[in-house]
């Protein structure tokens, strides 16, 4: 028997060969160079990162001056430090909102009977199909005649809405899987479906909802668009996206700030995604209908 | 449980309970809602405190506001003589999520189709708004920009996506090369669009290039220069340049995308059952073969979703040419034109126009997404 036909008979993959190897590499290069650019920068003197390529630092590495200025003027100076807790005040209930709303639903399209059930579920997740930007006119004048723009409220809710046919549709196929018998038990045992709720659905739910969760917190906290339309420009409420963009426009004393700003906006959702991944693949697989 | 053998109070009292606790968890709603609009109140904290102040209040009242609500209503529902409580809890349940859909997502949708017909100057037909903008020339080139993006970013995303998937497959170092590749996923278009824009920037000539594009750029042209194979090398403004400028920015979003297309074609590579390749092999079939004839067949579901899901998002692209060139350069696409009709030009006729044809433009890609999903059982 060859070593190759034992490969075979083992299963084993075929390893590639140097072609393989290099194609790889350069993708890999070209994936990681760009944000590499911006990292080296991050840490430059304004001068070194407006004057000379982020490379030449990476060559020279002792003589090059390194710098926390960008970073320590960038959560100092008002701003930034501020759009980063927007985010968060923003990001936060834009996630949780939805997911309870949907949930609930869901529990109820799976087992509780009552008229106009499946009408109401066929329209619900049939609305993935639509793009959001079918709303802003519309959502705009209500939102000014009620003074709800640049408010949270306001943007929790349009996240909400925009998120729920797809948080539905998710839990929706999770929550109708689950077995039947431990509702039956619950009930048995004088449980109300409220309890049922909380102490079964949820608990049992967490895989789902988590990628859910994940999946929904990096959408609304690297959003732009929605924060645009309903928050406005206004500084007390801007979010990261929306001050990083305005420093792009700028061109200003604020430009050379970009670089370090533009990884403090990339912080929080790097680390979520990182130690989450896992819920978040299963997530992006089911989610790739989000409209 | 204990509460359903001991014996309820007069329903009257109960009713009143949970009314009142209703309307309790109201006000705390509405005085926290307030709270937040005039964060002015936790000025006495000094300015980092009191902005964390806000983000705690605000925190509370989302998350903790949407609970309170949802135990307020059914313990109301709970409080009613049993017939009628049974009957309406389901509703309990389902209405809050419908009225926001009805009020975020169908009432909206419906508007804008109806003003894209009624918002027109008096006297004219209600296709004015159609017919302007198909004869308008920012317009076609924005649908013209659209359908370029729509013919280059999803098929490359997915080569290249399928094709990295496919090779890392075979090295040792796997899941680090494919964590270099995914890491884009989790960054912001307008992260992106930074990210790009100093890979991309140009400096006059006498000037040394920033921008690694243009360093490699003027590199290679001036060693081709020095062999006497071209005549000069100028430093190019990539982002300015008609039409590169549009594949320019395209680039930006395969570079997000890929990541995607490879984690999913990645997976379904793997689920590829081993018999089958293993059979090929044995017939002799040469690894090429194997990829085109077996794995790709096999896969093709995963590789429609990928691909179609690229699609709608290439089609709505917004952040991208709105931070980097504002749609100007003849980089303009719908959704850009869009915003534009809404707060450059106060148009709402011309807006929702560009919106229904967006939404024209999604639907059947979008159907053929959720029907192929459905066949592949995701998400069950």
């Amino acid at each position: 028997m060859t070593a190759e036909a034992a490969d075979l008979r083992a299963g084993s993959i075929v390893r590639g060969g140097w072609l393989v190897k290099l194609t790889v590499f350069l993708i890999v290069a070209m994936w990681t160079l760009p944000s590499l650019g911006l990292l080296v920068n991050s840490f430059r003197s304004s001068v070194d990162s407006s004057e000379t390529g982020w490379w030449t630092s990476l060559f020279n590495p002792v003589a090059t001056e390194w710098t926390l200025d960008n970073y320590s003027r960038v959560l100092t100076s008002g701003g930034l430090f501020d759009a980063l807790i927007n985010s968060l005040i923003v990001t936060i209930p834009s996630t949780v909102i939805p997911i309870t709303l949907a949930a609930f639903a869901a529990y109820a399209f799976a087992w509780l009977k009552f008229r106009g059930r499946s009408l109401l579920f066929g329209v619900i997740v049939g609305l993935l199909v639509v793009p959001l930007q079918l709303s802003l006119v519309p959502l705009l004048k209500i939102y000014q005649a009620t003074e709800l723009t640049g408010s949270f409220l306001g943007i929790w809710l349009a996240h909400t809405g925009f998120g729920l046919p797809l948080a539905v549709f998710l839990l929706y196929n999770y929550i109708s899987q689950l077995p039947k018998d431990i509702f039956e038990s619950a009930f048995i045992d004088g449980a109300t479906p409220f309890t049922a709720f909380s102490r079964l659905v949820l608990p049992l739910s967490i895989p789902a909802l988590a990628s859910f969760a994940i999946f929904q917190f990096l959408w609304v906290w690297n959003d732009f668009l929605v924060a645009l339309v309903f928050l406005g420009g206004s500084s007390d409420v801007a979010v990261l996206t929306i001050e990083l963009a305005s420093i792009v426009g700028s061109r200003g004393e604020a430009f050379h700030l970009l670089t370090a700003a533009a990884f403090v906006s990339m912080a929080i959702p790097l680390i979520v995604f990182l130690s989450l991944q896992r819920f978040f693949v299963r997530g992006l697989l089911a989610g790739s209908v989000k409209g | 449980m204990a509460q359903a053998v001991a014996p309820r109070a007069p329903s009257s009292l109960r009713i009143v309970r949970a009314v009142a606790f209703a309307v309790a968890v109201t006000i705390a709603i509405w005085l926290g809602l307030r709270v937040l609009r005039s964060p002015d109140i936790f000025s006495s904290l000094g300015p980092n405190l009191s902005k964390l102040g806000q983000a705690l209040v605000a925190i509370v009242v989302g998350v903790g506001g949407v609970w309170a609500l949802f135990v307020a209503a059914n313990s109301l529902v709970e409080s009613l003589p049993t017939g009628i409580g049974t009957r309406l809890r389901p509703y309990v349940f389902v209405l809050p999520a419908a009225a926001v859909v009805g009020v975020y997502l169908i009432y909206p949708t419906a508007g804008t189709v109806v003003e894209s017909f009624t918002a027109v100057p008096e006297g004219a037909s209600p296709l004015a708004n159609y017919e302007q903008a198909f004869t308008s020339e920012e317009v076609l080139l924005a649908l013209r920009n659209n359908l370029i993006w729509l013919l280059v970013a999803p098929a490359a995303a997915v080569v290249i996506g399928l094709a990295f998937a496919a090779l890392v497959d075979r090295i040792k170092w796997e899941a680090l090369a494919k964590s270099f590749v995914f890491l884009p996923l989790a960054v912001s278009f307008v992260g992106a669009s930074v990210i790009w824009k100093f890979v991309y920037a140009w400096k006059p000539p006498r000037e040394e290039q920033i921008g690694i594009l243009n360093a490699a750029w003027v590199g290679v042209g001036r060693w081709l220069v020095s062999l006497g194979l071209i005549d000069e090398v100028e430093a190019v403004a990539w982002l300015q340049q008609i039409p590169w400028n549009t594949l320019a920015l395209i680039a930006i979003m395969i570079w997000l995308q890929v990541g995607f297309a490879m984690v999913v074609l990645s997976a379904a590579i793997k689920g590829v059952p081993h018999e089958l390749t293993e059979a090929a092999r044995i017939d002799g079939a040469t690894e090429l073969q194997t990829f085109f004839r077996i794995t790709i067949p096999t896969i093709r579901g995963s590789i429609l979703t990928v691909f179609t899901t690229i699609a709608i998002a290439v089609l709505k692209v917004f952040d991208i040419i709105f931070v980097t060139t504002g749609g100007n350069f003849d980089t303009s696409v719908v959704a850009v034109r869009m915003y534009q009709e809404m707060f450059r030009f106060r148009n709402f006729g011309q807006a929702t126009t560009m919106a229904v044809i967006l939404l024209l433009a999604v639907v059947p890609i979008m159907i053929v997404n959720i029907r192929n999903l459905r066949r592949q059982g995701v998400g069950t």
